[in-house]
């Protein structure tokens, strides 16, 4: 990995930047939304997502980025009618677990269209990733998607 | 090592105390641990002080020194943070001290105030002991975490919520007795499958309460107990940790707790005790899913067993293997940085007899405790032995 992670912490001009382990989601969730999700994958094949210097599973430090998996599994997940404040006009929504081949990702499921929909969701859905706004403040966040099949 | 203990115990009463400050509670606490230990507060080495969000809560950082003053001792105060298990390893810590013979007596515990701030900035504090980045921004709430699990559990080994609801309902039952319990009443497997749902499939009664209170323990080595003539028959003869991932999705396993297979490994052999030989325990219920991950990491029943050991009776009160016998967080309450502090309390008053469901483990010989961190990236697991 050459261009992430190292150089953060060198910011001087930082007044208006976001904290570094921000900018990292940021750029993640850029490359997400521009379709070229990507996961952080070690010699050992241990996925991941940024900010990261090592692998978190075995501490190898030379990790590359491999594109995300087009869909993923449903590994759990949950509709949760109590929210936190930054999720007060999103709820009731599905959040959940799904498998990206090496690497897991957390998010809200929502059908394809309005974002304020929380659809029916199982453990074993395939479902694919994106990038949508909260409803309650327009922060971007990970949405997943059904993609059919379970 | 020298045998560490448990000269004195004090709790506050659990529940709504929002015009209470932290100093307040804690130097109660500790107030009611001196008197029950007959100990001088003089001869304190260290104050070992667990605490989340006072920060947040209290606008107040740098406690330890503020809960010395509440307790009215003067020595080396560090405040502990490790989410729900805050005060869970600051005993840890003093039990080190103690064993390590580094110190004579330490004064352990800690505080949480939380009913002073609305719901909704509870459930926000609440949700920092997750993943920031890859979980809060997601959506994932305190409760919704513990759902995550709770739907990973019914897919890996079934189960269902009326399960979950009998622990709610043997743990509310628990409580009825127990002077320091938040909620004193009881609620019925129908009531807790009719209440409203948090995060799916948790619904209000498998959630714990919002709870302020004050946990302290004396802790002190063998040879000042011999020394002073103390009458301090309990011991605290085992303690083990363990960390996870902090994210829950980059977990091995969503259904299972290996910090706390962890934290009770390294606890059992400490002890030189086994799984088998555990006659009471308090766990970490802050959920009712939580109970059954508690359990199974213990080894106390085999994955996927513990959700069916409250509804078979074997940890109820007459069961076999009385489980949060004070009523756990879910009925006692869990003030979360007070919280390991007052399982050790509850456990000690058990084992010496002096609790009002001691009656149901009059031979109980072994105890252990079990405090989770966050969705259990933390674990702390202490062993109480009746000392011989
Ligand atoms: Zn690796």
């Amino acid at each position: 990995m050459s261009d992430d992670g190292a150089d953060a912490a060198d910011e001087t001009d930082e007044t208006d930047a976001a904290p570094p382990t921000d900018r990292h989601y940021a750029e993640w969730l850029d490359a997400l939304a521009d379709g070229d999700g990507f996961a952080l994958v070690c010699p050992e094949g241990h996925g991941s997502l940024p900010p990261r210097r090592v692998c978190p599973e075995c501490g190898a430090a030379d990790l590359s980025r491999e594109p995300l998996d087009e869909t993923g599994t449903v590994a759990t997940y949950s509709v949760v009618h109590v929210p936190s404040p930054r999720f007060a006009d999103d709820a009731p929504y599905a959040t959940a677990v799904a498998d990206f081949g090496p690497t897991r990702l957390t998010g809200i499921v929502r059908d394809g269209g309005a974002d304020d929909e929380a659809p029916e969701v199982e453990i074993g859905d395939t479902i694919a990733v994106d990038v949508g706004e909260r409803a309650t403040d327009g922060e971007r966040l990970v949405v997943f998607r059904p993609a059919g099949g379970r | 090592m020298t045998e560490v203990r448990v000269a004195g115990v004090g709790l506050t009463p659990f529940g709504r105390h929002p015009e209470r400050t932290g100093r307040d509670l804690f130097g109660e606490a500790a107030l009611r641990a001196f008197e029950d230990a007959a100990v001088d507060r003089a001869d304190v080495e260290e104050l070992n002080y667990g605490n989340f969000m006072g920060a947040l809560a209290e606008h107040q950082g740098h406690q330890a020194p503020l809960m010395a003053e509440a307790a009215g001792v003067r020595c080396p105060a560090t405040r502990y943070e490790s989410a729900c298990a805050s005060a869970g390893v600051a005993v840890r810590e003093a039990v080190r001290t103690v064993a390590a013979g580094d110190a004579d007596v330490v004064l352990a515990g800690g505080m949480e105030r939380m009913t002073n701030l609305p719901t909704d900035e509870v459930t926000e504090g609440l949700a920092i002991a997750a993943d920031d980045l890859y979980e809060v921004r997601a959506g994932v709430t305190f409760p919704g975490a513990y759902a995550l699990m709770a739907n990973a559990y019914f897919d890996a080994y079934g189960g269902s919520r009326e399960d979950l609801a009998h622990i709610a309902s043997k743990n509310h039952e628990n409580a009825l007795p127990n002077e320091y319990a938040q909620y004193r009443r009881e609620v019925s497997v129908a009531e807790a499958m009719d209440a409203p749902p948090v995060a799916e499939p948790l619904h209000l009664y498998d959630a714990c309460p919002i709870t302020d209170g004050a946990s302290a323990l004396v802790l002190v080595s063998e040879e000042y107990a011999a020394e002073h003539d103390l009458d301090a028959s309990v011991a605290v003869t085992g303690t083990g940790q363990g960390t996870d991932r902090m994210a829950l999705g980059d977990r091995e396993h969503l259904a299972r707790t290996p910090a706390a297979d962890d934290a009770a490994d390294a606890a059992y052999a400490d002890a030189g005790v086994e799984a088998a030989d555990v006659d009471v325990a308090e766990v970490h219920d802050c959920f009712t899913i939580a109970e059954v991950l508690a359990l199974e990491s213990l080894g106390l029943f085999e994955p996927g067993e513990g959700i069916s050991a409250a509804r078979e009776g074997l940890t109820t009160a007459d069961g076999d293997l009385p489980v949060n016998l004070s009523g756990g967080l879910k009925a006692k309450g869990h003030p979360v940085g007070a919280t390991g502090g007052s399982q050790i309390a509850e456990l000690t008053r058990l084992l010496r007899g002096d609790h009002p469901n001691s009656e149901h483990v009059p031979e109980a010989e072994v105890g252990v405790a079990h405090n989770a961190g966050g969705t259990v990236a933390s674990a702390v697991v202490h062993v109480l032995e009746v000392a011989g």
